[in-house]
Formats: structure tokens, sequence, C-alpha cells
């Protein structure tokens, strides 16, 4: 089977938006692996960060709404600074958290306050922002 | 001692909770180092995070008022104790900074926040942040440093980790991202053995601590493992979360059978203030739990001692 990449494809919707809210340049992305193979939280994940990437090239919809991978993700940029194309991946990981929040179904549940009592104000300030759309 | 060094200081949320014993140190050693610490008389949260998203103004704007009062109070340059506020409040003035850099993307963005906040005056971008490592790196000789040491370390092995946000993405490093080594000087001049440790880079899974805690907890055994399989007595921090996620979170990791012995986390500059015989306040006792038992390991009875 033959496969086409690129967002000017009409049905390309998923990776127009990821490229929109993060800035990023999706079809940059070679899959190299660096990004997975650095990546703290990779052991957590479902999806490692580059398949995260490959899904959006392929536009799989279903895949990335389902995808609990990128709530795993700490935002600390070890992916961005190695990858040899110059992706920040953590943006593309806020943009799918994002589309998966604007769509009205986030995979994930926000923690109940019991659960919350001693954490720091620094982790639980950042985690809520992370739910911010 | 250097004469005229102000600096403005913004503390952010947790320094002045959770954090009480790292602002006290700080602000102990940075006295004795002839530091003048203005904490900004009107500040907000910094925004903790810094948005990654393309698009959306808001996340930006609880940074930008920060940096407008540091300019209206007439500072130059301020700093932070937290990685965490010197991240968001560094990449959100490089907004308005660094037109040509790598961060171009965000440019369109000076005018939008400006034209937004039209109620405050605008935003220069003339402030420059500095987290308190940077700054002593800067403006202070680790000769100074030593010159007040009254307790020597003796050789105590300190690993210093600094994670992600002080030295990721590029455009805000204060060292190397792949291999920092900016304490180093400055617990060598405490007469620390410094260790070096392959994880000291990598992060310890930040906010996800709210969430997946099983997941951080893994992350701080790594991390403690790997820096006492190094030969480390303790781990010094310059971070708030990273504090609170390798200390807080060791009783998950000790309760594995395979995982690392017990390892006092404390902030570099609570280390540099007991060997320079500097007295501050301290919430330990709740605060941080760092508990040791007894003979774990050097740290401990350097503990008992102060
Ligand atoms: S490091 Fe960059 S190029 Fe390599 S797989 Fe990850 S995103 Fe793609
Ligand atoms: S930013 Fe996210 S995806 Fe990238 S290395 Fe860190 S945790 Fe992994």
């Amino acid at each position: 089977m033959k496969i086409i990449l690129g967002n000017s494809h009409p049905q390309s919707l998923f990776a127009q938006r990821i490229e929109a809210l993060s800035g990023q340049k999706l079809f940059a992305c070679y899959q190299c692996g660096k990004c997975s193979s650095g990546c703290p939280m990779a052991e957590s994940m479902d999806l490692l960060p580059n398949r995260v990437i490959r899904e959006a090239q392929l536009n799989n919809g279903p895949v990335l709404m389902s995808c609990r991978a990128v709530w795993f993700c700490s935002s600390c940029f070890a992916c961005a600074v190695r990858c040899p194309k110059g992706i920040d991946i953590a943006r593309i990981m806020e943009a799918v958290r994002t589309i998966q929040m604007m769509d009205g179904k986030p995979i994930t549940e926000q923690p109940s306050c019991e659960d919350t009592g001693t954490l720091p104000q620094i982790a639980l300030v950042s985690h809520f922002r992370k739910f911010n759309v | 001692m250097p004469e005229g060094l102000r600096v403005g200081y913004f503390p952010g949320c947790t320094l002045k909770t959770d954090a009480r014993d790292f602002e006290s140190s700080a602000l102990a050693v940075a006295g004795a180092l002839g530091i003048e610490v203005a904490e900004l008389s009107r500040w907000n949260c910094c925004g903790t995070v810094y948005s990654l998203d393309a698009v959306n103004l808001m996340p930006r704007l609880a940074s930008v008022h920060n940096l407008i009062r540091a300019e209206e109070e007439g500072f130059s340059e301020i700093m932070t104790l937290c990685s965490m506020c010197y991240n968001t409040l560094k990449r959100t003035n490089n907004l308005f900074t660094s037109i040509n850099s790598a961060v171009v993307a965000d440019a369109p963005w000076r005018t939008a926040i400006n034209d937004f906040l039209c109620l405050d005056p605008g935003y220069s971008g003339r402030v420059k942040i500095y987290h308190f490592l940077e700054f002593l790196r800067e403006k202070i000789k680790p000769e100074q440093v030593k010159d007040l040491v009254v307790r020597p370390l003796d050789g105590l092995a300190v690993a210093p980790y600094y994670g992600c946000l002080l030295l990721r993405p590029k455009e805000i490093a204060i060292d190397d991202p792949e291999k920092p080594e900016i304490l180093t000087p400055f617990l060598s001049a405490l007469g620390a053995k410094v260790i070096d440790f392959p994880l000291n880079n990598e992060c310890c899974g930040a906010y996800q601590t709210a969430m997946h805690p099983e997941a951080v907890a893994r992350r701080a055994c790594r991390i403690i493992s790997s820096a006492q399989s190094e030969g480390a007595d303790m781990i010094a921090v310059s971070c708030p979360l990273c504090h609170y996620n390798l200390s807080a979170l060791q009783n998950a990791t000790n309760s594995r059978q395979s995982g690392p012995k017990a390892m006092p986390i404390i902030y570099f500059t609570e280390i540099m203030a007991r060997a320079m015989g500097l007295n501050y306040q301290t919430d330990a006792a709740n605060m941080t739990p760092t508990s040791v038992p007894p003979g774990r390991c050097r740290a401990s009875a350097w503990e008992a001692a102060k």
C-alpha cells in the first residue's frame, strides 16, 4: 500500500490541527526514535513519543484521541533538545492533549481534592494548568 | 566582599510555603556574600508551567505581569530560587527579547500581549532573569564562598541534581544541558566531594506527581539509585518540585526490596548555609520529609551534628 504523507490533504485534519497548535513541523520527523530513547516517562507510556508523531503524520484520529501517553509527558524537553530535526516534541504532546480536551473527551481525569493534600503548590498549580485549554 | 550587588527577587508560591527552608537559607547565603536581595513588593504566580500552546495568549499573562512589576520597581535584574519560576519567567521574557533567535515563531506575541495589557505599561523586555545559581556563577567567585566556610564538609559526597528546568530548552539553559556542572565549584569550595552521576539532568517526573505518583516514584528510585551507586551521601537540588519528588516519594521507593537506601535531599543553599555556619529558619521537621534512619549514610552523621 502506498502511503502519502502531508498536511495539505483535505483529510489530514488532525495533522493540521496539531501543527497549528504546536507551531511544529510534524512532517520533518523521520522516525529516528531519539526522542523516545531518552524520554524519562517512556516506560509509563502506551505510545512512545515518536509513535505519537507517526500516528499524527498518518492522521490517525482515533488512536490520538485515546492516547494516554500524552498525559504522562512531563514537559522535560529532553526530546526537544535532542531531536536531530529540531522538533519540539513536548509541544506536539501538548497539542494532542489540548485536542483531546477541546473535543470534550480527555482520556484522563484530574485527581480528587483528597488525593492532593500533601502536594506542594508548584505541583498542583502546574498540573491543573495542563487541564487548561 | 563585592560592593553594591543588588538584585530583585521573585519568590513564587512554593518558596513561601513548602520550601521556606530553601528561601531562608538562600537569603542567609546571599546576605553573607554581600548580595542585597530585594523581594518585589507586588508579585503573582509565575504561571508555573510555560505554555506550549502556539496560539493561546492567556497562559503567558501571569509572567508578563511580574515582568512589568519588576520594571516598574526599577529592577534591571531579578532572581528566582525556584527552577520552574525561572523557566517560565525566562521563556516569557524571551518572547520580548529574542525576536531573531530560535523562538522567532513567538515574536508577534510581543505586540499582542502589550496591546492586551493596555492598562499596564507595556513590557520592554529589558529585565534580565537569573536563577540564583546562575547569579552566583556570574557575580561571585568560589573563593569568596571558601573564605566564609567555618564548617568544611570534609569530603562529604554531594551529588548535584539539576533536573530539567534550568537546562532545557536550550535558549534558557544556565549550563550545558547534557553535562551540567554549575554547582561543582561552589560545592568544592565548601570542601565537599562532588559526585557526577548520569541521571543528574533527567526529569524527576515534575507535575506528574499529582496524577501519576507511581510513575514519579519510579523516576525517584532510578535517580537516587544512580547517585548512590556513584557513592553519593546526599543529593543537592535547586527546585522545590524536584525536592518533593525525590524526598516525599522515598517512602514509596524504600518499600521496594530492591530500592535504594534512604538519601537526604537538600537544597544547595542549605548545604552552603550550614557549611558557612549561618542560621536560617527551617520548618524541615514537617516540610521536608527527608528523615534518614541513623547510620544509613555519612550524611546522617553530619545532619545529627548540626
Ligand atoms: S527525535 Fe525528532 S526526528 Fe527523531 S523520531 Fe523523535 S521527533 Fe522524529
Ligand atoms: S518532554 Fe515529554 S515526551 Fe519529551 S522526553 Fe520529556 S516526558 Fe518524554
